[in-house]
């Protein structure tokens, strides 16, 4: 094990995968000599030349639609698109190529990619450069879509997306780049996919988040304890695809009640998906509604107090919480 | 444009002409009979019909090696048969049976075969462009040296992607033939009243070698297409052909045709691509009525059992609904 940060935890992800696989290369805007733009990057290319790491234009529908050629091609490509914001210009080939020709090619052709980009409000980046779109890309059958937390788990998830025959979706909150944690150094260190992650046990209420919003959820179980003695459960869902729905089911089952704490909006999103599926299968356990804590539904505005109003805090997760206690 | 091509000016001999005229005469027949089939309901959803652009199909996938890709539009059932795809895989396709090329999945638009290296058709306009680059990329790293016949309409070039493609391709120097049949319409619009100049241009502001050809003269599509492929499999990077040529039917099965007069159709008709060659090929003798009745016939049967396999064929099961979601991970 070795302390790092985040941002370090995925850049060793992909200096092993390059290591390991020589199909693997990278791909995207100013990952090269710039070092990319959260730093991911930095010195990849210095160690593995510029057959490997591509800086490209800007041109992000061009360079995930060579992406694919590349998968097409026996190549393991990563393409990096800077921010999730970014990804809107590149929907088409994501949704309508990378996700379909597996399926509607009866299996002949498959996507093998990875697309990394960073996501995530509370930057003062305003409604352009602030979007959370991990429940977006969860829509869309034939992708998958992780969301990784923790520097552990953002190697451990990046490393299998490597080992994957599909396109993956790889989302890093830009609040979580400069965590730091406990990193295994085994290159074997792999974690699965589908396997959501229980942060905390608890008794009385699961908090459910992913992304960014798992501090959130666990800031908000400390202050539960310390303040009012409710004990969260919290649960990381890791990936959106596949959904590790056993894992909060069981939980709901325990605690009879569920708060989703997400950063996005929640009209139409993931936490709604979530909320219907808990119903589904725990209708008779639950002892309240399910719960969800979102973004405001408004564009996030650049003013640093208006962006946290528009944001959900830990402060809005215990009050969603002690509204479930109320009779 | 290039000019005329004659017999006396290639080097093709009797048999390559013949082939070509017999899969030029295949395309035809297999269209009109899927524009039959659509109107009695056999094939649905959208069809988008070939017939007119032969010449742009035969001439220029008879250039390439089994090792090369193609990518293509939705108009694609043509450069499917000129690849050698099975007739009757393709027809099945088109009637949704677990025996067609895509097993029922892709249907009209969207035809695979990944053993001829036919990896698809793209009903999203453009979309297939970037994706060359990326198989050229591919060719360039693993140093397998094959091209990619990348073929869209002139509907393309108002795209980003066109552009975002052809800039990569010269960039990353990869070995892609983009191949532009202009059939003079985007659906309904004349493509003049789409783009502010001409499509070579384009191609030439990005430093990218440009022609255009006769679409309907499958010995000039073929000419310019051995160049393009010359270039690209020695390490010269991307090549650009637009090829001028007219389909006869409309954009799809559902097109009133408001936008052409029946005028222009007879016109574009009289310099058709099979009876240009058919003609060329009498005058050097390379052809009588009995070898054309010979093609035409075995066009027709090998057309019929087409329908006929198709016909019989199973539906996909209900069961496989959720077979090719996810392909299993090789290992972890």
């Amino acid at each position: 094990m070795a302390e790092m940060r985040l941002r370090d935890a995925l850049r060793e992800a992909l200096r092993e995968e390059m290591l390991r696989d020589e199909k693997v290369f990278l791909m995207g805007e100013d990952i090269g000599l710039y070092g990319g733009s959260y730093a991911v990057t930095k010195g990849l290319l210095e160690e593995f030349g510029e057959e490997r790491v591509i800086d490209t234009p800007i041109a992000e529908s061009g360079i995930v639609g060579a992406g694919i050629g590349a998968a097409l091609g026996g190549l393991r490509p990563m393409v990096e698109l800077m921010t999730i914001n970014f990804s809107f210009l590149a929907l088409d080939q994501i949704v309508n190529t990378a996700a379909k020709l597996y399926h509607m090619s009866n299996g002949q052709l498959n996507v093998p990619m990875v697309i990394r980009m960073a996501s995530g409000g509370g930057s003062q980046l305003a409604a352009t450069h602030s979007h959370s779109l991990e429940g977006l890309y969860a829509h869309f059958p034939g992708l998958k879509v992780v969301c990784p937390s923790s520097p552990a788990d953002a190697k451990g998830l990046l490393k299998r997306a490597f080992r994957d025959d599909n396109t993956v979706i790889f989302i890093e909150h830009t609040a979580n780049y400069a965590l730091k944690g406990e990193v295994p150094e085994d290159p074997d260190f792999l974690i699965e996919f589908g396997k959501a992650n229980v942060l905390r046990e608890g008794t009385d209420v699961t908090l459910i988040g992913y992304s960014g919003s798992v501090h959130q959820a666990t800031r908000a179980a400390t202050m539960l304890e310390e303040q009012e003695e409710i004990s969260a459960e919290v649960i990381d869902l890791r990936c959106l695809r596949p959904l590790d729905m056993d894992t909060v089911v069981e939980s709901v089952k325990k605690t009879n009640r569920a708060v989703i704490v997400e950063d996005a909006w929640k009209f139409g999103g993931f936490g709604g998906e979530l909320a219907a599926q808990i119903m589904e299968r725990a209708f008779d356990w639950l002892d309240a509604p399910v719960a969800r804590v979102s973004c405001k539904d408004v564009p996030l505005p650049y003013n640093r107090n208006l962006e946290f109003a528009a944001l959900p805090s830990e402060e809005d997760v215990v009050e969603a919480v002690l509204g479930m206690f109320k009779e | 444009m290039t000019t005329e091509t004659s017999l006396s000016s290639t080097d093709l001999g009797a048999e390559q002409l013949g082939k070509f005229l017999y899969e030029m005469m295949l395309i035809r027949r297999f269209e009109e009979k899927c524009g039959e089939l659509y109107t009695k309901g056999k094939i649905r959803g959208f069809l988008h019909l070939y017939t007119g652009q032969e010449a742009c199909a035969v001439g220029s996938i008879a250039c390439l090696e089994d090792k090369d890709k193609i990518l293509t539009h939705y108009r694609d059932h043509g450069h499917a048969l000129a690849r050698g795809l099975d007739p009757n895989r393709v027809m099945a396709e088109l009637y949704g049976k677990a025996t067609g090329v895509s097993g029922g999945r892709g249907g009209s638009m969207h035809l695979y075969d990944v053993e001829k290296g036919f990896l698809g058709g793209y009903a999203i306009v453009t979309a297939h462009l970037p994706v060359a680059v990326g198989l050229g990329m591919a060719s360039n790293m693993k140093k397998e040296n094959f091209v990619t016949l990348c073929i869209f309409g002139d509907g393309s070039v108002g795209e980003g992607e066109f552009h975002e493609a052809l800039n990569l391709s010269v960039l990353w120097k990869t070995p892609v033939i983009f191949f532009c049949e202009n059939n003079l319409y985007g659906m309904g619009v004349p493509f003049h009243e789409s783009l502010s100049t001409e499509i070579p241009k384009l191609a030439a502001a990005y430093n990218m070698p440009a022609v255009s050809v006769d679409g309907m003269d499958v010995l000039a599509v073929h000419e310019a297409t051995k160049k393009a492929v010359e270039h690209c499999r020695t390490g010269n990077g991307p090549y650009f052909i637009e090829a001028m040529t007219y389909r006869y039917r409309g954009h799809s099965m559902a097109d009133p045709e408001l936008y052409r007069l029946k005028d222009e159709i007879e016109k574009m008709r009289a310099r058709d691509c099979i009876v240009k060659l058919k003609g060329q090929m009498e005058e050097a003798g390379y052809l009588d009525e009995a070898r054309f009745q010979e093609l035409t016939d075995r066009v027709e049967q090998v057309v019929d059992e087409a329908v006929q396999f198709s016909e019989e064929s199973p539906q996909p099961g209900i069961d496989t609904l959720f077979d090719h979601l996810y392909k299993e991970p090789a290992n972890g």
